[in-house]
């Protein structure tokens, strides 16, 4: 709680929070997790637009696809897709760590790696496989 | 009145229901992993279509989007996925933001953007759809 002062005025302590920790692999994973899913949540406005615009007509639907073919909307995107599945491996990890597996001293580590590992390379992957589909860098 | 907890000011009605002090149990978290689960196969689905539609016009865009098969899923993913970061967020508003009016406004933002966001994907998935 923020309020630390009892009705009396004394100092009541506080639990340790981030800033006493060592800094370790799994609990920045576990705050990457946290930012992913805030920025896909806000990434939701992007998905409804396209649908929007999609269901609008052929003018608004070019307007999307401009967006996307520039240079922002390219690095917005491929920051989205990152994310998206950043997220859900890590969703996918926490889900094995709700059923109780997982939790060994080198298991746990190995799933961290494998999350960060699996999603930069998935994400390239998949923009590769897109870039070929439209013919090639342009 | 019970064995386990003699020292408990529960009702033994209120133990049978298992819902706590805040009458919500275990529900969110549940929500939370039941619509995690659900995603995980939805996204697959959602990201192999973004693939299939790269590049094409917005007549091809439409007849696909507006297909029974994909609308549905569409509207699966949307609304599972609006679900899930509503019960997400609520978690980051009530981790941060402890001052109780303020809590409870951005709380109230984070229901209106959902829902909003939510219809409107809605809205644009049916609207495709029907107007085929």
């Amino acid at each position: 709680m923020a309020d630390t002062k009892s009705p009396a005025g004394r100092e009541r302590p506080l639990s340790p929070h981030l800033q006493i920790y060592k800094p370790t692999l799994t609990m920045m994973m576990s705050i990457a997790h946290r930012i992913t899913g805030a920025a896909l949540y806000f990434g939701t406005l992007l998905l409804v637009w396209w649908l929007i615009a999609a269901a609008a007509g052929p003018n608004a639907y070019g307007a999307v696809q401009w967006f996307m073919e520039t240079l922002v909307g390219r690095l917005v995107l491929f920051g989205y897709t990152w994310a998206l599945i950043h997220h859900g491996l890590g969703g996918i990890r926490h889900l094995i760590w709700d059923a109780g597996y997982g939790y060994g001293p080198t298991e746990r580590e190995w799933l961290t790696v494998a999350t960060l590992i699996g999603s930069v390379g998935l994400t390239i992957i998949l923009w590769f496989v897109g870039y070929l589909m439209m013919g090639g860098i342009r | 009145m019970s064995e386990h907890e003699p020292s408990s000011i529960r009702t033994p009605l209120s133990r049978v229901r298992y819902l706590g002090a805040a009458r919500a149990g275990t529900k969110h978290f549940w929500h939370q992993r039941l619509t995690s689960v659900a995603l995980i196969s939805l996204t697959i689905g959602f990201v192999v279509l973004l693939l299939s539609l790269l590049g094409r016009n917005h007549a091809a865009v439409v007849q696909i989007l507006g297909s029974s098969p994909v609308a549905v899923g569409m509207l699966l993913f949307v609304t599972v996925s609006v679900y899930h970061m509503w019960l997400g967020m609520q978690v980051i508003i009530e981790d941060y933001v402890h001052e109780e009016l303020t809590k409870f406004a951005v709380l109230m933002c984070n229901t209106f953007f959902s829902c909003a966001v939510g219809l409107a994907g809605v809205f644009a998935i049916l609207k495709l759809s029907f107007g085929l």
